[in-house]
């Protein structure tokens, strides 16, 4: 048997959690970040390497559950993002257990990270249902934990919100994992392995419920409208850290999931679904904007970024192109670090502050440029400007989906308009201008520190590289669109000029 | 004439298999030596002969039924009234095992500074100088081993039993200890004995019904064994009509001991008034014997009515499901909160037994099917549920144990452990991954999937997400509230229950993690034998 590397990159994570419990105070910080910088190399290790990585080995054989680990193209973009996050989490949350309020300490907090970053590894890794239903739901024990440990006032009440919501997709989802694995017993051979799943011939009505139950359970991670509520709420009394791993990672694994899941497993009623979620995923797109616009707080205004882009990102899946699908999955990444980007860089100025509140800020970027410059950069970012590779995700998205439904495209393109709005108004209103003599008290002298400018390098060091070469990444992704359109069995529709015959 | 009348007097001794009954055999004699033993051993002894007598006995049987398991014999024993099957002999391990871990927490003192669970005193009146004395001279009833050990043997011939006159015999064998020992609790002895009468006074009326759907299956079939019903049902020369109505009245019957809604009313208050090793005790193992029993009544005996039972049982499981999950979201006391959520686990049960997939109904050899899935899912269950009681026996204040939930709060900060451990038990209760709890439901929901009632698994779908919340509940009481009673202390058991919750909290991940050879061994052990 060849060397587990899947099975290792998930395993180093866990087992450095775990030791976290025992190792604490400053040893218990550099193990934690160790860890995860080791973490790092194995993925990267990973995601270069060419040859095909897959493990199988039966879990329980009688009802054909098997650990089942394998990585594509979209697996490998989601584990680059996940392996770079954490640590860049773990060093912007140096200091989290010294923080007024902090229930517990810094390496309790890495630990609880490394923990997730492992389950969420393993999410991205899966190949078989019930290993994903395993980690999927395992994902919000040590997420509960981040959020109620760490954080504002009324945290406690966010991460039961957090929890009740996800839970309640996820036992949704049980449904629909007891009855894939009811379908291939019945067909004779029972197994959650999602190629033996895809190979069913279901009948339409059982596909569609199944595809209904899974599709909840993503819409709700995702998070799209009208299950959103609980992100809100959640990102405005947890840590910046925690709302990075959160939205980060934790929400890509609702769009990984529709494409891994969704898709591969239930092609025709994906198509019978397009319609409906086609509309919900605008609703998302502009719902999530004109909130941002308004929100009067800085944290709820990211989250709500964040809807908007799901929205984008479920378009790009369900137009069911090949561009757009590509699209879909460079816009998890993209999506990943620049979301990231923000909420760190936001994290810096509040916690400077004391507060999230819009209205609190006024003119930052006279006496701490660095941290409005960061913000800014981030908030470009988020807005898909030309040369930072959220531009040519979204692009590729509008795209490909224009190919399809010329309409449909057209109208979200509205929604950048949009978000360019809410970005630059809010840096207006709290960058800009002449600074307040209360900004003045909390920020002079006290900008981004040397430790927390280095967070923010590799991110959007990131973010340009793929901006201004998305190609090898491009090709990364293409493969997972491409079978997953075979796998559906839709073509790319010719290019207009061809049909017309002109 | 002289010759045929000696011939009629002849009495053959019926041939037993000693060998195969050894666990029942060894089980009574147990019982036995313990009742004697209360007139012979100095007070001030008998509690520890009577436990080394009781854990004795208990271990030798469990050792017997492994040896019977691993030979692999599985034949119908004593003429007939004992089965000796797969079901038969998972039963039997849960029951000796669960009985066991029971036992320990029966005799844990060391919390209780001394002082066990129970009465010192149960004939004298609560709050009399009589009961006080008692209580100053630390007399203990150490009757309660010989009860014990006498209900797990009713249990167990509940769970083996072969014919309806066993089964009811063992019904009686098994409830009449359990009357006794929940009216023996130390504290709050009124609400004790008021459990204790309503207890016994329902089970008597299920009881009745029992034995009266008994006798109409007997006037339908003309005999009380299981295989001959099945026959009699299949030639099928009478009318139905008294069948239908013994079916009916033998389910009730049974489906009181498991504590299905609408015949649930005692569990919360013989929960709440019970000693809590007691109340462990009963939501398990009367549980499981119950669940094996109603199993074999409708599968092997009835089996062929399966068109009538399955819609009746697949109603009750809607109604216990959800009436047990959301009436214990409003309840304050940790007991009966626990009550109302084994309630809702009976009707998690009662799904896998509504979708009745056995190998008699097209179902492959080596997939499980409702009595594989239901025999795990009471051995994930019965582990966290030992260790949940045996952790709510260890928060206390001066006065005894602490049972509201509001003095759960801000555990998770003083006592780290406890609370992850406790946490551990909640989170196999909600069926969250990872924990015997999850594939418990996982198998379970997919046995009721496979016999037709994927509509029966997304109601459980819908009552799994209202249990969760007040499992979490809990979660988020210890962990995330501030203590505002300074008086709550979670007390240091003594060394066996240390033992006892640890065994429980390892069983419970090792069921999640590492299923499958248990799932591999109870779908080996899941066919009645007829």
């Amino acid at each position: 048997m060849s060397f587990p590397l899947l099975t290792v990159l998930a395993a180093v994570p866990l087992i450095g959690g775990l030791a976290l419990i025992w190792v604490r105070g400053a040893t218990g910080r550099l193990v934690g970040i160790g860890v995860s910088l080791l973490t790092l190399v194995l993925g990267l290790v990973a995601f270069f390497s060419s040859s095909s990585l897959s493990e199988d080995v039966t879990w329980i054989g009688s009802i054909g559950a098997h650990y089942a680990l394998g990585l594509d193209g979209m697996g490998k973009a989601m584990v680059l993002l996940t392996v770079v996050l954490v640590p860049a989490v773990l060093l912007a949350e140096w200091h989290v257990g010294e923080e007024p309020g902090a229930r517990w300490g810094t390496s309790a907090f890495f630990g609880l990270a490394l923990v997730l970053e492992s389950f969420a590894l393993l999410v991205f890794m899966a190949t078989d249902v019930l290993l994903f239903y395993l980690v999927f739901e395992a994902t919000l024990i040590p997420m509960y934990f981040l959020i109620g440990g760490w954080g504002g006032p009324r945290r406690a009440q966010a991460a039961v919100k957090f929890l009740i919501y996800s839970l309640a997709g996820g036992l949704v989802m049980l449904f629909g994992v007891i009855g894939v694995g009811v379908q291939t017993a019945q067909a004779g051979a029972p197994s959650f392995l999602i190629s033996d799943v895809a190979a069913l011939h279901l009948s339409s009505t059982t596909g569609r419920w199944l595809f209904v139950a899974f599709f909840i359970a993503f819409a709700v991670k995702a998070p799209m409208v009208p299950v959103h509520t609980w992100l809100p709420d959640t990102a405005e009394q947890a840590t910046p850290g925690s709302s990075t791993l959160l939205v980060g990672i934790l929400d890509k694994i609702g769009t990984f999931g529709m494409i891994r899941l969704c898709l591969g497993m239930f092609p025709e009623p994906s198509k019978w679904a397009t319609p409906v979620i086609l509309i919900l995923a605008l609703v998302s797109i502009f719902w999530g904007a004109l909130m941002a616009i308004g929100s009067r707080n800085l944290m709820r205004l990211i989250s709500y970024t964040s809807v908007s882009h799901f929205g984008f990102m479920v378009l790009g899946i369900f137009a069911l192109t090949t561009q757009s699908l590509s699209g879909s999955i460079f816009y998890m990444l993209n999506h990943g670090f620049s979301t990231a980007a923000l909420f760190l860089a936001v994290g810096y100025l509040v916690k400077r502050r004391g507060s999230a509140d819009i209205g609190a800020f006024g003119g930052v970027e006279k006496v701490a440029p660095v941290g409005a410059g960061l913000f800014l950069v981030a908030g470009l970012s988020t807005l898909a400007l030309p040369g930072m590779s959220s531009f040519i995700s979204e692009f590729m998205v509008m795209a490909g989906t224009w190919q399809r439904h010329p309409w449909l495209a057209a109208i979200s393109t509205l929604g950048t308009v949009l978000a360019a709005l809410y970005v630059l108004l809010a840096y207006q209103r709290t960058m800009t201008g002449p600074a307040t003599e209360v900004v003045q008290t909390h920020f002079t002298g006290r900008d981004v520190t040397g430790r927390e400018r280095l967070v923010m390098v590799p991110l959007i060091a990131l973010l340009l590289v793929f901006g201004f070469y998305p190609k090898p990444m491009l090709q990364v992704v293409e493969h997972t669109a491409k079978t997953t359109m075979a796998t559906v069995g839709m073509t790319d529709p010719a290019p207009a000029a061809v049909q017309g015959g002109k | 004439m002289t010759s045929s009348l000696l011939q009629s007097l002849e009495v053959t001794a019926p041939k037993l298999e000693y060998s195969l009954l050894a666990p029942l055999i060894i089980v009574l004699t147990g019982a036995c030596i313990g009742v004697l033993l209360e007139a012979f051993v100095p007070r001030h002894r008998r509690r520890d002969v009577q436990t080394i007598i009781a854990g004795l006995s208990m271990l030798a049987a469990l050792l017997s039924v492994a040896f019977t398991w691993a030979k692999g014999t599985r034949q119908v024993a004593a003429l007939g009234s004992v089965v000796i099957d797969g079901p038969t002999l998972a039963a039997w391990s849960g029951l000796l095992v669960f009985g066991g871990m029971a036992l320990v927490l029966f005799a844990e003192r060391r919390v209780g500074a001394g002082q066990s669970s129970f009465t010192p005193m149960a004939a004298a009146m609560p709050g009399t100088p009589l009961e006080r004395r008692a209580s100053l001279a630390r007399t203990e009833h150490t009757e309660i081993y010989p009860l014990l050990l006498l209900a797990v043997f009713g249990m167990m011939l509940f769970a083996g039993s072969g014919d309806l006159l066993t089964m009811f015999v063992a019904l009686e064998i098994f409830s009449l200890p359990l009357y006794l020992l929940s009216g023996l609790a130390r504290r709050r002895r009124l609400l004790s004995q008021e459990a204790a009468l309503k207890y016994f006074l329902l089970g008597a009326l299920s009881s009745a019904l029992f034995l009266y759907g008994a006798a109409l299956l007997y006037g339908y079939s003309g005999s009380f064994y299981f295989s001959d019903i099945d026959k009699a049902i299949s030639v099928g020369q009478q009318s139905t009509g008294m069948l239908v109505a013994g079916l009916g009245l033998v389910t009730i019957g049974l489906l009181f001991k498991i504590g299905a809604v609408p015949f649930h009313s005692w569990t919360p208050d013989v929960y709440t008034g019970a000693p809590t090793p007691v109340t462990g005790f009963m939501a398990v193992c009367t549980k499981l014997a119950a669940v094996v029993a109603l199993l074999r009544v409708l599968y092997a005996g009835l089996g062929a009515l399966r068109w009538d039972w399955q819609p009746l049982i697949a109603v009750i499981a809607v109604l216990t499901m959800l009436v047990g999950a959301i009436v214990a979201i409003s309840q304050s006391d940790i007991k009966r909160m626990l009550a109302y959520s084994s309630i809702a686990h009976a009707g998690f049960l009662l799904t896998a037994v509504a979708g009745a997939s056995t190998s008699g109904n097209g179902l492959g050899a080596a997939q499980v099917g409702s009595t594989g899935a239901i025999l795990f899912y009471m051995a994930a269950y019965g582990f966290a549920n030992i260790g949940a009681f045996g952790l709510v026996m260890l928060v206390r204040t001066a006065g005894g144990e602490a049972t509201t939930l509001s003095s759960w709060r801000g555990l998770g900060r003083k006592h780290p452990l406890f609370a992850a451990t406790m946490t551990l038990f909640l989170l196999s209760f909600a069926g969250i991954p990872l924990t015997g709890g999850f594939v418990g439901k996982l198998l379970v929901f997919g046995a009721a999937w496979r016999g037709g009632y994927a509509w029966l698994v997304a109601v459980a779908v819908l009552a799994s997400i209202i249990a969760a919340f007040f499992y979490l509940r809990l979660v988020v009481l210890m962990y995330f509230h501030e203590a505002d009673d300074e008086e709550v202390v979670v007390a240091r058991p003594g060394i066996q229950t240390i033992l006892v919750l640890a065994l429980a909290a390892v069983a419970t991940l090792v069921l999640g993690l590492y299923s499958g050879p248990f799932v591999k061994v109870l779908t080996e052990a899941s066919g009645f034998l007829r």
